[in-house]
């Protein structure tokens, strides 16, 4: 029992340094007297979100907030409806055969699944980050990284800035910037991956879902992958689903809990971070976060 | 002490590769084989090649089965039984195979020159000596024939595989049912769908558009179905990134997963391209037939390859069969090179990878 104690409290300080490092960090950007994270409807609301596939009702009246220049992290056993849900966000729930949904996604104030929607925009405005790395097999590094601009047409001034700042911010740029001509296929998994983060920071997007972005790499990859999520949260809203609890509550700023009793599932509870591991509300909560089960 | 003293010395060894005494039993069993079969063709009234190689194969069962039934037991008897069985089959596959480009290659070779590449056969008489004439038009002809069929169903097969495959559409399960259904059509009434559609009903003559044309009946369905069986490989990942990236599905497939399945595309293309390179049926009743060159591919009778060594056998004089085997062996040697071409195209990619 003890130890149950000791591993909460210490996911509990990471979590607490993580808010320091938040707050200073927002502290140096309101310096610059553009309170980003209060921007009026920035964000992504989920309000009152179902989903079926087919008959079986798998995700039960979700309603959660993602402010602007927050992680969100959402954890929970398998089968409880997260990455169903973080696929609903962007509209990538529609590809599943028999899938079916009922709320509604509010990005900056309107609804993404209202009639008439351009859904390639919605798209391209709330990117994703898929769990297995997939980089275009017929593309060179360079290409993949501004693939999104050719599928989406836009024109971008000038490419190279663009292409190294992606790589940058994704922090690849070291590693690849001598081999930008070379396949994606030939990097290691963890450079694949975050190859992938590059592709989707090329077309700027507002949002970015990552559905279990780490859950085929090594440690270190993922140490590297933590890193880039802090450094990209104080310029996008980030969601990350995730079934490792330190990454949690050492990325995230909010953490909603998912769970499903054999039925839907079900959001059980959201909370800031630091709470969700030091002084989760519900009992459930507190058995999952301190490994009694799942 | 002895023990020890092989476990200082460590090398790297094959434990489970046999030594000469353990083949020794099998090499027995081989050399037994023949001998019995030669005694068996020697003494008996079993004569000639068949006879021979008939005995060598039950020879060879049951010698194999012994040997391992003395050695081993019942389980390792049946196991060599069906090794052998599996042997043969495999010679039997290659056999033919080679034999039929021996042949090939023995027959026709002796009519081969340069002057048949530059030469056509509209004044050369049926037993002309081979110096005279030559199959260009015949091989102008198939190069027609095959790019049209080409150009016309590699579009059109793919795009059927696309629907079958990314759009996924309503009708899906009747095309795919059409497309298996076509591929069953004998050639000859491809090629009949086409002289009386074609030519009967809407009045054109015979051209080596019109062979294309039931050519590409016969092509479209190995492209369909091969383009979609290649395109089901490629991870559904990659379309739903490029998708989430912002592309429309258009785009998608078109940046994104035809580059990803393009080998597999071409080879898509290049088994078409075999099932109908060396169609005849239907160019008989299409192309009309000719000895002289004809450039115009949209009209007018011309003749190909299989048409022109049809032909040649028909005439039945010595030089003509000759001439007949050379048609072949051209028709074998544009077919090898088309291929090697599509796989170099192929995987140009793929080795600079």
């Amino acid at each position: 029992m003890n130890q149950k104690t000791a591993q909460v409290n210490s996911l509990a300080n990471v979590a607490a340094s993580r808010a320091t490092t938040k707050s200073a960090q927002a502290d140096e950007r309101s310096g610059s007297s553009t309170p980003e994270a209060k921007r009026v409807g920035a964000g992504l609301q989920a309000q009152n979100v179902h989903a079926w596939f087919s008959d079986k009702h798998v995700l039960e009246d979700v309603s959660l907030n993602f402010d602007f220049g927050t992680v969100t992290a959402l954890i929970g056993p398998s089968g409880c409806g997260k990455s169903t849900f973080i696929r609903i966000l962007n509209r990538m729930h529609e590809f599943i055969p028999g899938a079916a949904m009922a709320g509604e996604v509010l990005l900056e104030g309107r609804d993404i699944y209202r009639s008439g929607v351009d859904v390639t925009k919605i798209r391209l405005g709330i990117g994703m980050v898929f769990q297995k790395p997939n980089p275009f097999p017929s593309m060179t590094i360079k290409e993949n990284v501004l693939s999104g601009l050719k599928l989406a047409q836009l024109k971008v001034s000038n490419q190279e800035e663009l292409l190294e700042n992606c790589l940058v911010r994704a922090g690849l740029w070291g590693e690849v910037k001598d081999r930008l001509n070379e396949y994606g296929g030939s990097l290691s998994g963890g450079q694949q991956q975050r190859l992938c983060i590059a592709r989707s920071l090329a077309v700027k997007p507002e949002v970015l879902l990552m559905d279990e972005p780490c859950s085929a790499l090594d440690p270190g990859s993922t140490l590297r992958i933590e890193e880039t999520i802090r450094e990209l949260s104080s310029t996008m809203t980030i969601v990350i689903v995730t079934h490792n609890m330190q990454q949690a509550a050492r990325v995230s700023d909010q953490t909603a809990f998912f769970l499903s009793d054999g039925g839907p599932g079900r959001m059980i509870e959201v909370s800031s971070t630091s709470d969700i591991f030091s002084n989760p509300r519900d009992k459930r909560t507190e058995d999952y976060v301190t490994g009694r089960f799942g | 002490m002895t023990t020890l003293q092989r476990r200082v010395e460590i090398k790297p060894t094959k434990p489970w590769a046999p030594s000469f005494k353990d083949l020794l039993p099998d090499l027995f069993t081989f050399v037994i084989t023949f001998v019995a079969a030669f005694a068996t063709v020697g003494f008996t009234p079993l004569k000639g090649k068949l006879g021979f190689s008939v005995m060598v194969i039950i020879y060879a069962i049951v010698f194999s089965a012994l040997l391992s039934l003395i050695r081993q037991d019942g389980k390792a008897a049946v196991n060599s039984i069906t090794t052998v069985l599996v042997y043969i089959a495999g010679l039997f596959v290659i056999l033919p195979l080679a034999s039929i480009l021996y042949e090939i290659v023995k027959r026709g070779i002796g009519g081969l020159s340069f002057g048949i590449f530059t030469t056509d056969m509209a004044i050369t008489a049926t037993d002309a000596p081979l110096t005279e004439g030559g199959l260009l038009h015949a091989l102008v002809g198939t190069l027609y024939i095959v790019a049209i069929a080409t150009l016309l169903s590699v579009p059109i097969g793919i795009l059927t595989a696309l629907y079958l495959t990314e759009v996924k559409g309503r009708g899906a399960g009747v095309v795919r049912f059409f497309v298996q259904a076509m591929s069953g059509v004998p050639s000859i009434v491809a090629g009949l769908f086409i002289y009386a559609v074609w030519m009967i009903a809407l009045g054109n003559s015979y051209s080596a558009a019109a062979g294309a044309m039931a050519l590409t009946i016969l092509m479209i369905p190995t492209v369909a179905r091969t383009s979609e069986e290649v395109l089901k490989l490629i991870p559904n990942d990659l379309r739903e990134a490029g998708v989430a990236l912002g592309g429309t599905q258009w785009r998608t497939v078109a940046m994104i997963v035809i580059p990803a399945a393009r080998s597999g595309l071409i080879t898509a293309m290049i088994l078409g391209i075999a099932r109908v390179a060396g169609e005849t049926a239907p160019l008989l009743l299409t192309m009309g037939g000719a000895d002289a060159l004809n450039l115009n591919p949209v009209s007018g009778n011309s003749s190909a390859l299989p048409t022109y060594v049809w032909k040649n056998f028909m005439l039945g004089t010595e030089t003509s069969i000759q001439r007949a085997w050379s048609g072949i062996l051209v028709l074998m040697i544009i077919v090898l090179i088309f291929f090697t071409f599509a796989r170099l195209v192929g995987n140009r990619q793929g080795s600079s990878k």
